[in-house]
C-alpha cells in the first residue's frame, strides 16, 4: 500500500470525488493561485499549504475557485451554491479566520435543513488548517474545532493521520449535512500507508489505536500522535493502554469511549484547546455520567491552557499539550505520581 | 505645505530604517533562529513613512500583517520590534505577539493584525475617541488604518467604511496596493480593479497616489489628515505600490513574472526617487543621506545582536496578561 502525507491524501480525495461527481468544486484563496499575477502560470500556489494542487489544471477554472480574501463571501457562496444543488468544498485557509465569517456557518449553513423543516440538505464542506507548534501567534494557531462542535446542523472532523482524512474527507463531500474539517498543519507532511481506491470513513466511529488494561486515553487530532509517544514511554514500565482517536468530534462515538471505560475504569482526555467548553470536558461529562459506575479514578484533561496561543517557541511549547504532559496525566490517573 | 530639512531627514531615515529592517530579516529568516513566518514590507517604505510624517504619537494607526513597515514609521523602538521578531521577553509585547502582533501604545501603534480586514473597524473605534476628545477649538487626534488591496474585499472593510462616513469620524483609510493578494493578482481580486471607486461611493474623498513616491504620498495624506484633524471626516488613499519579497518569507512567487521583481527594484525604488528628488532641487547633498545610512546599518546590527543576545520568556508567562482561574 502506497504510503501518503496527510497533505497528499487530502489531495487525492479532493481529485477522486471531483472526478467522480461534476457537483463537487472548490473554493477558496488561492487554491490554485496566480490568478491575475504576471507570470502567466495558473495554479501558481495549489493552496497556501499544497492541499489543492493539481485540481485547476484537471478540473479547470469553472470548478476550482479562486476567491478574493472574502471568508463570509466563500463560505456564504458555498452553501447557497450546496442550496442550488452543488457540493462545494470550501477553504478557508486558516481555521482561525472562522471568526471572520461565522454567521454563515453559525446562523446560516448549520441551520438550513432545520430551520427550513427538513427540506433543504446543506451538503457543504468547509476546510481548514489548525492548530499551534508552528509559531504563527494568537490568529494562525488556534484549534477550535471545540467551538464549532457545540453548533448544532454541523458535523466536526478532526483527522489524526493520513488515512484517516482521505477517507473521511470522501464521507464528508458525500455526506448531505454541512461539515466542518479540521487539518492540523504539523500533521500534513506526516505519511502512513493510504489506500489508493476511494474509500469512505463513516462519522462517529472512533478508531481503537491501541489496547490495553490499565486506562482509557481519548486523543484528538495532533495529540493522538502525541499520546502514542507518552503510551511508548509508559509501555517500558509496563503500562498499557486503550487509545480511542473519536475522528469527528460530532457526531462523537460516545460507546466506544464508553466500552473501554468499562473496561479500565480510569479516563484521559488530551485536546489541544483550551479547558472551557471543550471537547475534552465534554467526553470528561460523559464519563461522569453514562460512565460513573466504571469510574475509579477523577478524570484526567490534559488541554492548553487557557489563553491564547503564543508567538515565542518559549511559551508555545509550554501551550500545546506534549507527550510528556499526557504521560504524567496517565501516571496521574492511576495513581503513580510520585 | 514645503517639509523642512529635519523632517525630510527624519523622513529619509526612517523609510532607510524599514528598508535595512526587512532586508536584514530577509537574511536572518534564512538562519532559521526567526520562529514563525514573517512578511516583509521591503518596497513599500514610502506608504507607511509618507502617511505617519503628519502624525504624532497621540493619533493613532492601525497595521496588518505586513506591519513592521507601519510600527517602524509610527516611532516604535527597533530593538523592541527586533526583540519581538525573535520570541524574546524583553520584545515590544514580551514575546507573545511575533512579527504579525507588534502594538505600542505610548506611539499610538494599536497592533499589527494577521485577519485581513481585522484592522479599520478599530480604527474607526479609536477616531470615535478622538471625536470625543476634540477641542472646541483647533485641531483634533485622527486614525488611519493601513490595509492591503486584499482588505478592500473584506466585509468588515466596507462596514468601517461606511461607518466612519456615517459618524463623519476623522479616519483615513490607506490602502497599499501591492498588486498581489497573498499569491493571487489583484488585478483578479479587486473586480473594479478600482479601490478608490470603491472608498468613493461610500461618500467619502478618495485619491490614487504613486506610492514609491514619498511626496506624492505625503501630500496625499496632508490632504487627508487636514480634513479629518478639522472635523470633516474621513477620506481614502490608494498608494499603488509593490514589495519586493513574496507574501511571506519562503513564498516561492510563482505567480510573479521572471525579473519583475528586479525590474521593480530598479524603478519602484522609493528611497532610490526620494535621493532623486532632493538632488534634483538641492535640498539635501547625498552625503547626508549616506550618513544615515550607515548609521542605520549600525542600529539594525545593534538591534539584531541585541535580540540574539536576549531572553526567552520564562514558562510562568505563558498565563500572565489574561485572565485565568483555571
Amino acid at each position: 500500500m502506497p504510503q501518503l502525507s496527510m497533505r497528499d491524501a487530502i489531495n487525492q480525495a479532493l481529485h477522486q470525488e471531483m472526478e467522480r461527481d461534476p457537483r463537487v468544486i472548490v473554493l477558496g484563496e488561492d487554491v490554485s493561485g496566480g490568478a491575475g499575477g504576471t507570470s502567466g502560470q495558473r495554479e501558481a500556489s495549489g493552496g497556501i499549504f499544497g492541499v489543492t494542487k493539481g485540481l485547476l489544471p484537471r478540473f479547470g477554472a469553472g470548478r476550482v475557485i479562486d476567491t478574493p480574501i472574502s471568508e463570509s463571501a466563500i463560505v456564504g457562496a458555498a452553501a447557497g451554491a450546496a442550496l442550488a444543488g452543488l457540493r462545494p468544498v470550501a477553504e478557508l485557509m486558516f481555521a482561525d479566520f472562522v471568526g471572520v465569517c461565522m454567521d454563515q456557518i453559525y446562523n446560516q449553513v448549520a441551520k438550513f435543513r432545520y430551520m427550513f423543516g427538513g427540506k433543504s440538505a446543506c451538503p457543504v464542506v468547509i476546510r481548514m488548517a489548525m492548530g499551534a507548534g508552528m509559531n504563527m501567534g494568537a490568529q494562525h494557531s488556534q484549534a477550535i474545532y471545540g467551538l464549532l462542535t457545540a453548533i448544532p446542523g454541523l458535523k466536526v472532523v478532526v483527522p489524526s493521520n493520513a488515512r484517516d482524512a482521505k477517507g473521511l474527507l470522501i464521507e464528508a463531500i458525500r455526506d448531505d449535512d454541512p461539515v466542518v474539517f479540521f487539518e492540523h498543519k504539523a500533521l500534513y507532511p506526516r505519511k502512513c500507508e493510504v489506500p489508493e481506491e476511494p474509500f469512505r470513513v463513516r462519522f462517529g466511529e472512533a478508531s481503537l489505536l491501541r489496547e490495553g488494561a490499565d486506562a482509557t486515553v481519548v486523543a484528538i487530532g495532533r495529540m493522538v500522535v502525541f499520546a502514542e509517544k507518552a503510551l511508548d514511554a509508559l509501555a517500558k514500565e509496563g503500562v498499557s493502554c486503550d487509545l480511542i482517536d473519536p475522528r469527528t468530534t460530532s457526531p462523537l462515538d460516545e460507546e466506544t469511549i464508553l466500552e473501554s471505560l468499562e473496561n479500565t475504569g480510569r479516563l484521559v482526555v488530551v485536546d489541544e484547546s483550551p479547558p472551557r467548553c471543550s471537547v475534552a470536558a465534554d467526553i470528561a461529562a460523559l464519563a461522569a455520567g453514562r460512565g460513573f459506575g466504571s469510574l475509579k479514578a477523577p478524570v484526567v484533561q490534559v488541554t492548553a491552557p487557557h489563553t491564547p496561543v503564543p508567538f515565542s517557541p518559549a511559551l508555545e511549547r509550554a501551550y500545546v499539550p506534549g507527550p510528556q504532559r499526557i504521560e504524567a496525566a496517565i501516571r496521574q490517573v492511576l495513581g503513580r505520581n510520585r | 505645505m514645503e517639509l523642512d530639512r529635519t523632517k525630510l531627514l527624519d523622513a529619509y531615515r526612517r523609510m532607510k530604517t524599514i528598508r535595512e529592517f526587512e532586508e536584514r530579516l530577509h537574511v536572518e529568516i534564512a538562519t532559521g533562529e526567526i520562529p514563525g513566518f514573517t512578511h516583509l514590507y521591503a518596497g513599500q517604505e514610502a506608504v507607511a513613512v509618507g502617511v505617519c510624517a503628519e502624525l504624532t504619537d497621540e493619533d493613532y494607526i492601525v497595521s496588518t500583517h505586513r506591519g513592521h513597515g507601519h510600527c517602524i514609521a509610527k516611532g516604535c523602538d527597533v530593538t523592541g520590534m527586533m526583540k519581538e521578531i525573535y520570541g524574546r521577553r524583553d520584545g515590544l509585547c514580551k514575546g507573545k505577539g511575533g512579527s504579525m502582533h507588534i502594538a505600542d501604545f505610548d506611539k499610538g501603534m494599536l497592533g499589527a493584525n494577521a485577519i485581513v480586514g481585522g484592522g479599520p473597524p478599530l480604527a474607526v473605534g479609536a477616531a470615535i475617541a478622538c471625536q470625543l476628545r476634540r477641542p472646541a477649538s483647533g485641531e483634533g487626534r485622527v486614525s488611519v488604518a493601513f490595509g492591503g488591496d486584499g482588505s478592500c474585499n473584506q466585509g468588515t472593510v466596507f462596514e468601517a467604511m461606511n461607518l466612519a462616513v456615517v459618524l463623519g469620524v476623522p479616519t483615513i483609510f490607506v490602502f497599499e496596493n501591492n498588486g498581489y493578494s497573498e499569491h493571487t493578482g489583484a488585478d483578479y481580486a479587486v473586480g473594479s480593479k478600482d479601490i478608490t471607486a470603491r472608498s468613493a461611493a461610500f461618500g467619502m474623498p478618495a485619491e490614487r497616489v504613486d506610492g514609491s513616491d514619498f511626496f506624492a504620498v505625503h501630500a496625499a495624506m496632508q490632504r487627508a489628515v487636514a480634513r479629518a484633524r478639522s472635523g470633516a471626516g474621513p477620506s481614502t488613499i490608494e498608494a499603488t505600490t509593490t514589495r519586493f519579497y513574496g507574501h511571506f518569507e519562503g513564498d516561492p512567487q510563482n505567480y510573479r513574472a521572471k525579473g519583475e521583481i528586479e525590474r521593480q527594484r530598479a524603478t519602484m525604488d522609493c528611497l532610490a526617487r526620494f535621493r532623486a528628488t532632493v538632488a534634483a532641487d538641492g535640498s539635501i547633498a547625498a552625503a547626508e543621506l549616506d550618513a544615515i545610512d550607515r548609521a542605520v546599518l549600525l542600529e539594525i546590527d545593534a538591534a539584531v545582536s541585541a535580540a540574539r543576545a536576549a531572553p526567552m520568556p520564562s514558562e510562568s508567562e505563558l498565563t500572565t496578561d489574561v485572565y485565568i482561574s483555571y
